[in-house]
């Protein structure tokens, strides 16, 4: 079978070389890349704007996005016939493909929140590093560990008030110059498919901007659904622990979440989410308007085959009831965490329906092909291509967060702000 | 004392310089702008050659004159002179070295890919005769009665 | 404290830079420029749609010329046909992409389904061979993030698989659907005008195998050309031209019908 044969299904007059090529792990893409740029822009409203009751969020916010950041290029790892050529974009880019610019906007942006990771943590580093070099015997782990700390530390020991000063002058640097750079993560995704011409349903200009907004959605519901989900389960783990012989816990230790955190990263995903959806209710308006010649198959798709996953999975589950459970007054953890669960499959279906749906008709106009998603794999590629393929890709940011969490620890108290 | 604050811009140029100097070796000598300019033009030029160099597979009918002219003559005076020998024959590719024998193709679907009758008023296509695949002798190969290089010729 | 000279200062120095740098890289220098006329060479391509009965020995011919796994589903060229009826719909399929021709009347939709049309229902009905039509402004080109497919001086668009990383990004960018992944090499491919063939005097295998001249291959830049003399004074279309792609496949009696 030749690539994408075996999950396209055919329907009335499609070109003979027509398949679904890009398919669940091109959803994964924008959608991983989605939550690392809206990560950071909300760890970024607190170190550039101040808002002080996102202190809390933003340390978790910008760990996290760097766990993401090494998993958001795995879809394209597992998507290209041709993994180990991915160096070809670093080595010979063509910058007049959307794509090129991948190689460049990814380093800058994982050098800014390396930086800003290293700006925030060096005096954690400075003072692991200085107390395992006083240890005399090390065990084989520690002495692992202080290699690490101390090459962290990029020979810089200085932790003086002048010197932790300057490291937030940088951190306040970094976090607004990474926004712009978050916002063009996402929007070269968009303009990936915005700019082909040749698909009637993904060439429009909005495409970036769309996609911009529905990133810095998901990255504020996962950061807020892994934040609460991290706190309590910190709070459970610690008031499991027996106190310290004669002692009680702190409010440190049984602190869970916060429900003013929660309310005040909440304003800002209801922001957010009044514009992604106004934006894509306006391009829908536009073709209806406009009703150019793609528009007859695109509306048999948008009203006919995708309606579900469009008006009910998309608009409906994904953006109505979170909206709604966000604007009715007295804000519960209870209630934002199920808000925040159903504006990430919101965003995810916005992915899916627009990778998915814009290769559900043919360039023909007059024929279509069904998606169906391998499920259980029997070969290599219904696995990288399939719900496995996908559903690993998904969890592995956050195996990775408790890797990371180990040298850029979240919940420690780090004074560091 | 100098301003700690830069280095991690020191650490990230020391990684694009790293990529820089990788690109030296793994880049082809001969890949870049070319003709038709950046957008167009970006390619590694050797590739050209490549292409040009493909093995030629169908080679003419006046490859098969050499060693087969009755035929090559017989058919150029019937309605089936403009078909090809390798049309029925196979791509000829180095015969007689190898293929030594081609795959000739005698099935009835070679020749209903013409004689199918498709009544179709612009095109080409109505003015050739066909048959009911399913009522005229429907079990055994055309070229049993009818000679491929000599159709008009009565029946064998 | 930054003060006002030290701000002055450091931006002329950083557009001096800039400067300096978009001379390195002159955007002049590096956007297509017209093959620089020392070149008398750009291939072209013709279709007559009124010869075509589509007997598909077009398209086995360049699958075995081609190397393309016979049985895979995927082509270089292939043969669309349209039957219009009475009734004003169009119907149109292309099994297996004409590779075995048309043998029945019956409209293939796909799922097994098939339509039988009458005769006499029929308003007109033709044949379209599609190709690569070897655009002037290939978008496919265009988005290659790493200059795997390009385009020759003398008009052929081709694909280096030794650097093809299989990202299907021009398979997506291509309006007419030629292009897709190679079920061997599995690097993105799509049909050369027989680059191989045609650099040595050689026509295409299609263009050869064609029993009825509906093919043709010529040089736009010879106007002695006959190819070149029929697009250039008979009325000749091309597919979906709104793209803004300039292809240079030329159809003799292209009708509206066709997608």
């Amino acid at each position: 079978m030749v690539h994408g044969e075996f999950w396209t299904i055919k329907e009335l007059f499609v070109y003979p070389n027509e398949y679904i090529y890009w398919s669940i792990q091109i959803v994964m893409y924008p959608f991983m890349t989605g939550l690392v740029a809206g990560a950071f822009v909300l760890s970024s409203l607190y170190h550039v704007f101040g808002i002080q009751q996102l202190k809390g969020m933003a340390r978790f916010a910008l760990v996290f996005s760097f766990a993401l950041l090494f998993a958001a290029p795995m879809p394209i790892v597992l998507h290209l016939q041709f993994p180990f050529r991915g160096i070809n974009v670093f080595m010979t880019p063509h910058f007049t493909s959307a794509i090129a610019a991948f190689g460049v906007v990814f380093f800058t942006y994982g050098a800014i929140v390396a930086s800003e990771l290293w700006f925030l943590y060096r005096k954690h580093f400075v003072e692991v590093s200085l107390r395992l070099r006083e240890k005399q015997d090390k065990t084989l782990v520690e002495w692992f560990q202080y290699l690490i700390f101390c090459s962290l530390t990029l020979g810089s020991y200085d932790v003086s008030e002048e010197a932790l000063h300057r490291d937030e002058k940088a951190i306040k640097v970094l976090a607004a110059v990474g926004i712009p750079v978050a916002c063009f993560l996402h929007g070269y995704a968009g303009f990936i498919f915005g700019s082909v011409k040749a698909n009637a349903l993904w060439m429009t200009p909005l495409m970036p901007v769309i996609f911009i907004m529905s990133a810095i959605v998901s990255g504020i519901a996962l950061c807020m659904l892994t934040y609460i989900i991290a706190m309590e389960l910190k709070k459970f783990l610690a008031s499991r622990k027996r106190p310290v012989l004669g002692g009680f816990h702190s409010t440190e230790e049984i602190k869970g979440v916060e429900v003013s955190v929660i309310r005040m990263t909440a304003k800002y995903l209801v922001f957010f989410l009044v514009a992604a959806i106004s934006l894509e209710l306006l391009d829908l308006i536009f073709r209806g308007y406009t009703a150019v010649k793609s528009w007859d198959v695109l509306r048999s798709v948008i009203y006919g085959k995708d309606f579900t996953s469009i008006f009910l999975l998309q608009y409906g589950i994904g953006n109505l009831v979170p909206l709604i459970l966000f604007l009715l007054p007295g804000l519960t953890i209870r209630r934002a965490v199920f808000g925040v669960v159903l504006v990430i499959f919101g965003v995810f279906m916005m992915r899916w329906n627009v990778v998915i749906g814009g290769q559900a008709f043919s360039l023909s106009f007059a024929g279509y092909m069904h998606y169906h998603l391998p499920i259980i794999p029997h070969d290599w590629e219904t696995f990288k291509e399939g719900f496995f393929g996908a559903f690993g890709i998904f969890v592995m940011p956050f195996a990775l967060f408790w890797v990371i969490n180990k040298i850029f620890p979240v919940f420690a108290e780090a004074p560091q702000e | 004392m100098k301003n700690h604050v830069f280095r991690p811009l020191i650490v990230f140029l020391g990684i694009v310089g790293l990529i820089l100097l990788a690109r030296v070796f793994l880049v082809p000598k001969d890949f870049g702008v070319h003709e038709r300019g950046y957008m167009y033009g970006w390619y590694r030029k050797d590739n050209e050659q490549f292409w040009k160099d493909f093995k030629v597979k169908y080679q003419g009918r006046e490859y098969c004159s050499g060693c087969h002219p009755a035929n090559y003559d017989v058919i150029k005076k019937t309605p089936h002179k403009n078909i090809e020998c390798e049309n029925c024959h196979g791509p000829a590719v180095d015969h007689p070295e190898a293929p030594p024998k081609l795959a000739l193709d005698k099935s009835r679907e070679q020749c209903l890919r013409c004689h199918y009758p498709l009544p179709y008023p612009t095109s080409g296509r109505s003015k050739i005769r066909g048959v009911d695949p399913d009522t005229h002798n429907p079990d055994i190969e055309c070229s049993m009665c009818h000679n491929p290089h000599n159709p008009m010729e009565g029946l064998r | 404290m930054i003060t006002r000279r030290n701000f002055l200062k450091n931006t002329a120095l950083g557009l001096a830079g800039a400067a300096a740098a978009f001379e390195l890289i002159d955007p002049k220098k590096l956007m297509a420029e017209e093959a620089k006329d020392g070149s008398k060479l750009r291939w072209v391509f013709l279709v007559d749609t009124y010869k075509c009965v589509g007997c598909g020995l077009c398209v086995k011919a360049c699958k075995q010329e081609n190397e393309i796994p016979y049985d895979a589903n995927v082509t270089r060229t292939w043969v669309e046909r349209y039957v219009l009826t009475k009734d004003g719909v169009t119907h149109a399929d292309t099994p297996k992409g004409a590779r075995d021709g048309f043998t029945t009347s019956k409209i293939d939709l796909g799922q097994g389904k098939f339509k039988d049309i009458k005769k006499e229902d029929i308003d007109k009905a033709f044949f379209v061979p599609k190709l690569c039509n070897q655009c002037d402004n290939p978008p496919c080109v265009q988005v290659c993030p790493v200059g795997a497919t390009y385009a020759t001086p003398d008009g052929v668009v081709l694909v280096d698989r030794t650097w093809c990383i299989g990202c299907g990004y021009c398979i997506m960018g291509c309006p007419y659907g030629v292009r897709f992944f190679h079920p061997v090499y599995h690097t993105a491919e799509k049909c050369n005008w027989c680059y191989h063939r045609i650099s040595q005097g050689m026509k295409p295998a299609c263009v050869d195998a064609c029993p009825f001249g509906a093919r043709r291959i010529g040089n736009i830049k010879d106007p002695n050309d006959p190819v070149t003399k029929v697009i250039m004074n008979e009325r000749v279309g091309v597919l979906k031209e709104e793209y803004g792609t300039k292809p240079q496949v030329f159809y003799v009696g292209l009708s509206k019908e066709v997608k």
